[in-house]
């Protein structure tokens, strides 16, 4: 293959590697944005995501593409039960003290982890696509899953940035995260937000590792990388902001995608870690972040 | 106050001449369990100078620990050192990585510093498997048993046995535990804690906080890289698993069991925390599930650990 279309299709690899990317990120930056709160757990969430997408479609045999239907809303929805008694059985305890919170979600890391091993065992497991079709370009052919799933996220991203910037829920979570002490002031019920908010962000992680587990497999170790991607993600695009995670996701997912495709994952992780530290060097507080006040 | 410090002396006094008497009684299988924690705790002390004195939450101790390991095991591999000569330099360049990781990373706070110490411990992992030509990456490097002994002033020491390595891990401990206490009593020790209690207000009294903390990093750093190059050196093994996130994790568990902010501390939760993980790991592959719920508990039910209870309740003077 010519230079130009093997590009095209590392391209292609970075876009569902960032669309994931943009999904799992945006649940740690929405937790981190309104509650304060490090999610070292994150990861996990992603993993119990796909360990339960295995599981749901392994029982049903009607039709894959009904039992993936079928794990793409129930895992997320069994992954933010989880996600709520954490939020209360353990953070609100903790009275979501940032220092405490990062010890307890690292535990929490390992409780799921865990777990996940005892229940589910140490094998990775594949999960069928629901369909295959492969979209035919001049050079090659290309798995129309893959493309479906950068639709699908492009799709949740738009969702959610609607419903953050143009409904009442939005504007609630908006006030809490700009100053909590006057929310609660005028009303707001902060620690149900705080709840809400700590749900949907695990479901977003949930959700995509549903719609990447098709391609990748499902194994109870697969929750680091991207809760490591997703530091990287939050820090250049800036703690808390939502439209630089979402472009820094894209920035680290391509480039991760590429580069991974050209020379090796691992040369890829060195490089956006070192993205890292230049970001931080020149601006602490990310590119789009503001300082923390 | 002097009776205090006299107190304290004896107290640390003591638990190093009970380790030392210990080595008599253990049993095989317990005595190298006890010659592992000792190497480990000398890195959770380290880790604990950062931590608990200063207040600053790493989690990338892994990459100092490894710092130390992989010069001081690679200098013995591929250049034929001698053991002195590869321990000291696993120190000096654990001390030349913290100091460097200390300028880039104390350029952010609270959380992002959290993060960027994990980040850059994750680069230098990804950097063990990555030049697996040096260092073999998951399956590591074995020393080979001839340059495990070496010969001070013409009397051989000898690294394959278990007394030597006993001995040789209480000494650093010793040390260890002279260095931490004269830090924490001394006027570097009493800076870290103003730091931790507050930065604004310490800077104002004319400190320059950002030296404080580089000092403490570069201080915690070179421990850990002692400790890691005391393990290859004494296990004669040096592999990737000990740069990984699990080891920068387990020495803030090993600190904050024993009490962050308390020298014996890390000591007491390194000892506690093993035996709990090995008697664990014999019932089941799921070990590490005891590592997250005393971590959620401690957090919870018991965030000072015990040396810090201890030292609110009864013990004050305990430093």
């Amino acid at each position: 293959m010519d230079f130009g279309p093997y590009l095209f299709l590392a391209s292609l690899e970075g876009l569902v590697q960032a669309a994931v990317l943009s999904l799992t990120a945006l649940g740690l930056s929405l937790v981190f944005g309104v509650m304060r709160v490090v999610n070292v757990g994150h990861g996990e969430f992603y993993m119990l995501g796909a360990v339960l997408a295995w599981w749901i479609t392994s029982l049903i045999s009607i039709h894959p593409a009904a039992g993936f239907l079928i794990a793409l809303v129930l895992s997320p929805v069994l992954v933010g039960v989880v996600a709520y008694a954490a939020d209360r059985l353990i953070l609100s305890r903790l009275d979501y003290n940032p220092e405490a919170t990062i010890v307890a979600t690292i535990g929490m890391l390992y409780v799921l982890q865990q777990l996940a091993l005892i229940y589910f065992g140490p094998d990775a497991r594949p999960v069928e696509a629901p369909f295959y079709f492969r979209v035919q370009f001049p050079w090659f052919g290309y798995s129309g899953y893959k493309l479906i799933v950068v639709v699908a996220a492009t799709g949740l991203l738009l969702a959610s940035w609607f419903v953050i910037a143009r409904t009442r829920v939005g504007l609630i979570m908006r006030a809490t995260q700009f100053d909590g002490e006057m929310a609660r002031a005028l009303g707001i019920p902060v620690r149900r937000v705080y709840s809400l908010v700590f749900v949907v962000g695990a479901m977003f992680a949930a959700v995509a590792a549903v719609l990447i587990v098709p391609i990748r497999q499902a194994h109870y170790l697969m929750g680091l990388d991207p809760l490591l991607l997703s530091f990287i993600v939050v820090i250049i695009g800036g703690l808390g902001s939502i439209r630089g995670t979402i472009v820094a996701a894209t920035i680290i997912g391509m480039s991760d995608g590429i580069i991974s495709v050209f020379f090796s994952p691992t040369l890829a992780k060195m490089v956006s870690t070192f993205l890292v530290a230049l970001v931080l060097i020149v601006r602490p507080e990310g590119l789009f972040g503001a300082k923390i006040r | 106050m002097t009776g205090d410090v006299g107190k304290a002396v004896w107290l640390h006094a003591g638990v190093i001449f009970t380790l030392f008497a210990m080595q008599f009684v253990l049993p095989d299988y317990h005595h190298l369990i006890a010659t592992r924690v000792m190497v480990l705790a000398v890195f959770a002390m380290g880790y604990n100078v950062m931590f608990g004195y200063t207040g600053l939450l790493s989690l990338g101790h892994a990459m100092f620990f490894g710092t130390g390991m992989y010069t001081a095991g690679m200098t013995v591999y591929h250049l034929g050192w001698s053991v002195p000569l590869a321990f000291t330099a696993g120190i000096v360049s654990g001390a030349f990585v913290s100091l460097l990781l200390g300028a880039i990373a104390l350029r952010t706070a609270g959380v992002s510093f959290m993060i960027v110490t994990l980040m850059f411990s994750q680069v230098a992992y990804l950097a063990t498997l990555y030049f697996t030509s040096y260092t073999r990456g998951d399956e590591g490097l074995v020393l080979p048993a001839a340059a495990r002994s070496f010969s001070v002033f013409g009397h051989v020491v000898d690294l394959t046995d278990p007394a030597t390595r006993y001995n040789l891990a209480l000494a650093l401990l010793t040390i260890t535990v002279i260095v931490v206490f004269k830090l924490v009593r001394g006027s570097t020790g009493r800076a870290l804690v103003a730091v931790r209690e507050n930065e604004p207000r310490t800077q104002m009294l004319g400190y320059n906080t950002f030296v404080i903390k580089l000092e403490s990093v570069v201080i915690s750093g070179s421990l850990s890289a002692a400790s890691g190059a005391a393990y290859a050196l004494l296990f004669a093994y040096v592999g990737s698993s000990f740069t990984s996130i699990q080891y920068s994790i387990d020495a803030l568990l090993f600190t904050l069991l024993g009490g962050a902010g308390t020298v014996l501390g890390p000591l007491l939760g390194s000892f506690i925390m093993f035996y709990l993980i090995d008697i664990a790991s014999s019932y089941t592959a799921a070990y590490l599930l005891v590592t997250g719920f005393v971590l959620i508990g401690l957090v919870l039910f018991f965030p000072r650990g015990l040396l810090g209870a201890l030292k609110t309740r009864w013990l004050p003077w305990l430093p």
